[in-house]
């Protein structure tokens, strides 16, 4: 661990660890207790304090909180869609820690609330477009990852963002089975993680999130596809070199690093150009695919004169 | 237990479909889910590769327990399996494709596990189709060689379910494991019989075995 006098993050703002519990039940009103009341054996969901960032979001309908939290890719639960609702009850996303490290001035372990408060949690309703070509309409709550970002003044040498999530087979029953190779890992080239649109979400339809949609903090990249933001993560790391990540190891022909939302660009094994709505019904024709899941006028310029079929 | 076998049996294979029309239909506060067509699709095809292969260990029951009678139940198995197949090929036609046929002929060309699937079904309509008293009477003995189509068809089945899990295979390779033991039975039988036959022209004596199809 490395500390400076001069940090943005104080010493003094860093819980250690031991005190963490007995200062939980003593905070009031923070978003942080929001969070720390999120805990499931309080039973309820935990309302969260936020403002809607309408020029972040779309005006598509929104899908239901049922369909958001019952249809989900969560393989540390299960590969099942099912999984992660029916089997996350175990988990305890309370307390959290998260630890930053590598290319920054500002390294070490943080509790949850530490690394959120100094900002303000906002909304934003994004699309989210899975590889499996199927897509829903989601009302995040979290803040930029870019305002995080530089609060750990990550060094020249910081070209690339990695991130683990928690690896905890007891209470993630997915992960005693090698389905992939656990932790979880994923990365973002430091110029898409610090971009306006990404997110470090804490809740979803104004409340904490549930463990099935990656409590308590999970990132959203919403132009590229869902395996990239990354759920219950513990540890944020600055590299110099392109980090692994987990689907890219698990099938290098199928998944590549950067993932970008392609119509163009199709899965080896099936199309990406039209993607089915979820919450449309039985009835409803799948609907084209956008560059970038819709989000091109924003970020198509961080691939300038990238080969997108290379770099798919 | 033999009077009452088929209809148990009939009543048995016919639970998975009406569980998923009274989920579709919403009967009783049921649902498919967030993504009712991937899921009627998948229930669809999972149990029409499930009772495939039930159909394929009618024979070996048949012939290892010494219970004949066994045989009665393959075609009704087998015919329920090309059933829930059908409507797995159909749910992809109409409610996923839309029927645009540009879409269906691009995929059936263009993904590998689209392509053996297709092609399984292919395979499996001509064995409906003969699964007739009056069919088997025409074809004679040209009805058990076109019925042996039902082996690539259930290779091909399992293959079409690997080819398409993401990264957890382990329910497509249980499917697998038990079709090469079933497939596996057949080559020994097969094997062990020509040279039963070999032995017979050879002029040795021989023991008879039990000798259903």
């Amino acid at each position: 661990m490395r500390r400076r006098p001069d940090l943005q993050l104080l010493p003094s703002e860093i819980t250690p660890h031991e005190a963490f519990i007995s200062r939980r039940q003593l905070m009031q009103g923070a978003i942080a207790l929001a969070l720390a009341g999120a805990v499931p054996a309080v039973g309820a969901a935990t309302p969260l304090r936020y403002r809607k960032n309408a020029a972040y979001s779309t005006a598509e309908r929104i899908n239901s909180f049922d369909e958001i939290t019952t249809y989900n890719n969560f393989y540390e639960f299960g590969t099942d869609k099912s999984d992660p609702a029916g089997r996350s009850g175990k988990f305890k996303p309370l307390p959290w820690s998260v630890t930053v490290a590598g290319e920054a001035e500002v390294t070490g372990t943080f509790a949850l609330e530490d690394v959120l408060k100094p900002h303000a949690l906002e909304e934003r309703i994004y699309r989210l477009r899975c590889v499996e070509a199927w897509s829903m309409v989601i009302p995040w709550v979290g803040v930029p990852l870019g305002d995080v970002i530089k609060r750990f003044r990550p060094t020249s040498r910081a070209k690339y963002v990695a991130f683990k999530t928690v690896y905890r087979p007891d209470e993630m029953p997915g992960q005693r089975f090698p389905v992939l190779d656990w932790p979880y890992v994923e990365g973002l080239r430091i110029d898409e993680a610090v971009h306006p649109l990404t997110i470090l979400a804490v809740g979803v339809y104004g409340e904490a999130l549930p463990n099935q949609n990656g409590a308590p903090l999970r990132l959203v990249v919403p132009w590229k596809y869902g395996f990239k933001s990354i759920k219950s993560i513990v540890e944020i790391r600055f590299t110099e070199q392109q980090p692994p990540t987990s689907w890219n190891r698990s099938a290098p022909q199928e998944y590549g690093f950067y993932a970008n939302v392609n119509p163009e660009v199709d899965h080896p094994r099936w199309s990406q150009a039209k993607e089915r709505r979820i919450g449309t019904g039985l009835f409803a024709p799948r609907v084209p695919t956008l560059p970038f899941n819709g989000y091109a006028e924003q970020v198509a310029s961080l691939y300038r004169g990238m080969d997108l079929r290379r770099f798919y | 237990m033999r009077r009452h076998l088929k209809p148990v049996l009939f009543v048995l294979c016919a639970l998975p479909l009406a569980w998923l029309l009274l989920r579709a239909f919403g009967i009783g506060g049921l649902g498919l889910g967030a993504n009712p067509i991937d899921e009627l699709q998948d229930r669809l095809g999972e149990w029409g590769l499930r009772l495939l292969l039930a159909t394929l260990c009618v024979t070996p029951l048949a012939v290892t327990l010494r219970r004949p009678w066994l045989m009665g139940i393959r075609r009704m198995l087998g015919l329920f399996a090309f059933s829930y197949l059908a409507l797995h090929f159909l749910t992809w036609l109409v409610l996923d494709k839309w029927a645009n046929l540009n879409d269906i002929v691009v995929d059936i060309a263009k993904r590998p596990y689209i392509t053996v699937g297709f092609a399984a079904f292919l395979m499996l309509v001509p064995l409906a189709v003969t699964s007739t008293r009056g069919w088997m009477r025409r074809l004679g003995a040209r009805w058990h060689r076109l019925h042996r189509l039902v082996y690539p068809a259930a290779m091909l089945g399992c293959v079409h379910f690997w080819w398409q899990v993401k990264a957890d295979w382990r329910e497509p390779a249980v499917y697998a494991a038990l079709l090469a033991v079933l497939l596996g039975w057949r080559a020994l039988r097969a094997r062990r019989r020509s040279l039963t036959i070999e032995a017979a022209q050879a002029g040795r004596a021989v023991t008879p075995r039990c000798g259903a199809a």
